[in-house]
């Protein structure tokens, strides 16, 4: 047995293993795909999805009156002109991001225990993609016509302005999304094919028949295969760097005080990941509670994700910390008084509260007792997202409402369609997520079996 | 009248046994033979020469016609189609176009792992011969499967299935066209 893999599968003491003792190609098998072909569809699955489909059809209804009437239902008023929506976009994409960090750039550093999450987490990265994208279409003014945002002949004759941020923005989310997409799929390829030749329902087998295309595991496809997700995960890597920081870049070339820093950029990958990783950790608690997937998503998972988290904590209370920093040192009066206006302005709670929530809570993740324990984790995981919506909420309105001249200052606040297009937006990625774990294996099968002892060939 | 079949299909119970046997059939001369697993084993491809792979040379590629295209498309509309002069910047203010041209590097190189996988492997396949034994549901599972194709020059049916038989198989049955 290598190394590696001793040391994944062992029980040393006080660290538990990766995949509980016990296990073999088929039970793993068997278990994961009973959850989609055998078992009864549970009510712990029906009353989530049922709230999710609830707050879906508020989306809708909050769209639809959107389409009908315009941007001018929500809070948003010049020189507020952001708002929610585009909190809600940053806090969505940046969410996105740690299913493309446990898949891609966990691939590359031979991090195997991350084989049994990292399905789920792909999901979660797709449907806040889903969200994500969203947002700035529907805050366009007239989003039926978001192919404007393309470069394509037009009988208008002209083109997008390639200098623009907005417009990097449009290319990085959308080949984000694509690249996304196609990891995820690729990566499901073997276990479609495994629900194909387990399912008994003729209906069933036709359709993973379908998705599976014919994948046999044949060993000169399995040779092309690794040789692709190694090469889509090397891909992934710079991109989900990329568009975080093109996210950053909507901000950072703009000349508003509290926005115009070359800090952004790092600074909001780490708070991409810092908030992912807490939504992992917020549908991995129950799901493995509720699903029985104790002995498959470990404590040492969990423990895992909550060291990335607090590792990124620390990246962005440094940025935070910095970010003043900066402003004070600049010596420049608009900088140095955005950084004051946010912490005594008319929008102090925020800070305060963002404060909370990012910097002081999470450093209970240095004593294990909280790292081990599951309430603890869900509790701070929760406030992790909270609490990285407001850092975008604090950016951006506050940074707009008070800028150079005081007679361009305003306030801004929400409206009841800027709630229920975010909580909507919400109940859209559970309503997908759950029809995810419904029909597809949450956990990818043929990779925990390359995990476990059998898998090693003797020499 | 003997109908001709597409090859003999040895199961195993572990990656070690199919390992071992997959040695000894290329020692024994076989050339057309492909394991079936359900999941990759390093040992296999080797046992089986699998080496050269063509994928990284189709992925950039088209790595570089996606940043080619990304550049250009941007020069072209920015410059020669739609010039715009936006704060006295210059036409062709190439910092600005990297971020474009990075994005389609990175979409048209995913897009070419992906369809140079499918094209490489020849999927979609939504038929083989090797579906029609059903014991091979296994190989999606627990079970290890070797096949040597009738279309090998040393393939004779009974010859071959009494070699499979002497490498620790579990169960040796000829698959059908």
């Amino acid at each position: 047995m290598s190394q590696e893999r001793r040391e994944l599968l062992e029980v040393q003491p006080g660290r538990p293993p990766v995949i509980a003792p016990g296990h073999t190609f088929g039970t793993v098998t068997d278990k994961i795909s009973s959850i989609v072909l055998n078992r009864k569809t549970p009510l712990y699955w029906f009353i989530p999805f049922a709230i999710s489909l609830t707050l879906v059809l508020l989306f809708l209804v909050a769209v639809t009156y959107l389409f009908v009437r315009g941007v001018g239902i929500w809070g948003i008023k010049i020189p507020i002109g952001w708002g929610w929506a585009i909190t809600n976009f940053v806090w969505w994409i940046g969410i996105g991001h740690a299913g493309t960090l446990i898949s891609a750039i966990l691939l590359l550093l031979h991090q195997s225990w991350r084989n049994s999450i990292n399905r789920f987490a792909e999901a979660m990265t797709l449907f806040a993609v889903a969200c994500a994208g969203m947002f700035p279409l529907l805050h366009l003014g007239r989003p039926w016509l978001f192919y404007w945002l393309f470069p394509y002949p037009n009988t208008m004759r002209i083109q997008p302005n390639f200098r623009s941020p907005l417009v990097w923005d449009v290319f990085a989310v959308s080949t984000y999304a694509t690249v996304s997409f196609l990891f995820w799929f690729v990566g499901m390829l073997p276990d479609l094919a495994t629900l194909r030749d387990r399912a008994r329902n003729r209906f069933a087998r036709a359709a993973y028949g379908i998705l599976a295309m014919g994948w046999r595991g044949a060993a000169s496809h399995w040779q092309k295969y690794e040789t692709a997700s190694l090469l889509l995960a090397g891909l992934a890597t710079p991109l989900v760097i990329s568009v975080h920081t093109v996210v950053s870049f909507d901000f950072a070339v703009a000349i508003v005080p509290g926005w115009h820093s070359t800090i952004f950029p790092p600074y909001f990958v780490a708070g991409a990941i810092y908030s992912g990783f807490a939504m992992v950790l917020v549908l991995a608690i129950p799901l493995r509670a509720l699903y029985g997937l104790h002995d498959l998503i470990t404590m040492r998972h969990l423990d895992n994700c909550a060291k990335v988290m607090l590792a990124t904590a620390e990246i962005v209370a440094y940025s935070y910390i910095f970010e003043a920093f900066i402003a004070w040192y600049s010596g420049n009066t608009f900088e140095m008084f955005a950084i004051w206006n946010r912490m005594t302005g008319p929008y102090w709670p925020t800070y305060w509260l963002l404060i909370f929530c990012n910097l002081v809570a999470p450093q209970l993740l240095w004593v294990k007792k909280y790292r081990t324990n599951v309430i603890w984790l869900f509790v701070i995981s929760l406030d992790v997202l909270v609490g990285m919506w407001l850092e975008r909420y604090v950016i951006i309105v506050v940074s707009l409402h008070r800028d150079f001249l005081p007679s361009s200052w305003g306030m801004y606040a929400p409206t009841i369609w800027d709630v229920a297009t975010y909580v909507g937006s919400i109940g859209l990625f559970f309503f997908l997520f759950f029809l995810f774990i419904r029909l597809l294996p949450m956990i990818s099968i043929f990779e925990v079996r390359t995990l476990l002892p059998e898998a090693e060939v003797e020499k | 009248m003997i109908t001709p079949i597409y090859g003999i299909l040895a199961e195993f119970e572990s990656p070690s046994t199919l390992t071992a046997a997959a040695r000894q059939v290329k020692a024994k001369g076989y050339n057309k033979v492909e394991a079936y697993s359900p999941f990759a084993i390093e040992e296999v491809n080797e046992a089986l020469g699998l080496h050269h792979n063509r994928l990284p040379l189709i992925v950039l590629g088209c790595g570089i016609l996606g940043g080619l295209t990304g550049y250009l498309m941007q020069y072209y509309l920015a410059v020669i189609d739609f010039p715009i002069n936006v704060g006295a910047r210059p036409l062709h203010s190439w910092p600005s176009f990297i971020i474009i041209t990075f994005e389609l590097t990175i979409l048209f190189a995913a897009l070419a792992t992906v369809l140079g996988l499918l094209g490489l492997c020849g999927l979609p396949m939504p038929y083989h011969p090797v579906f029609n034994l059903p014991r091979f549901a296994l190989a999606s599972r627990n079970r290890f499967f070797l096949c040597i194709e009738a279309t090998d020059p040393l393939f004779n049916r009974h010859e071959t299935a009494e070699f499979l038989s002497t490498l620790e198989a579990r169960e040796v049955s000829e698959v059908a066209h």
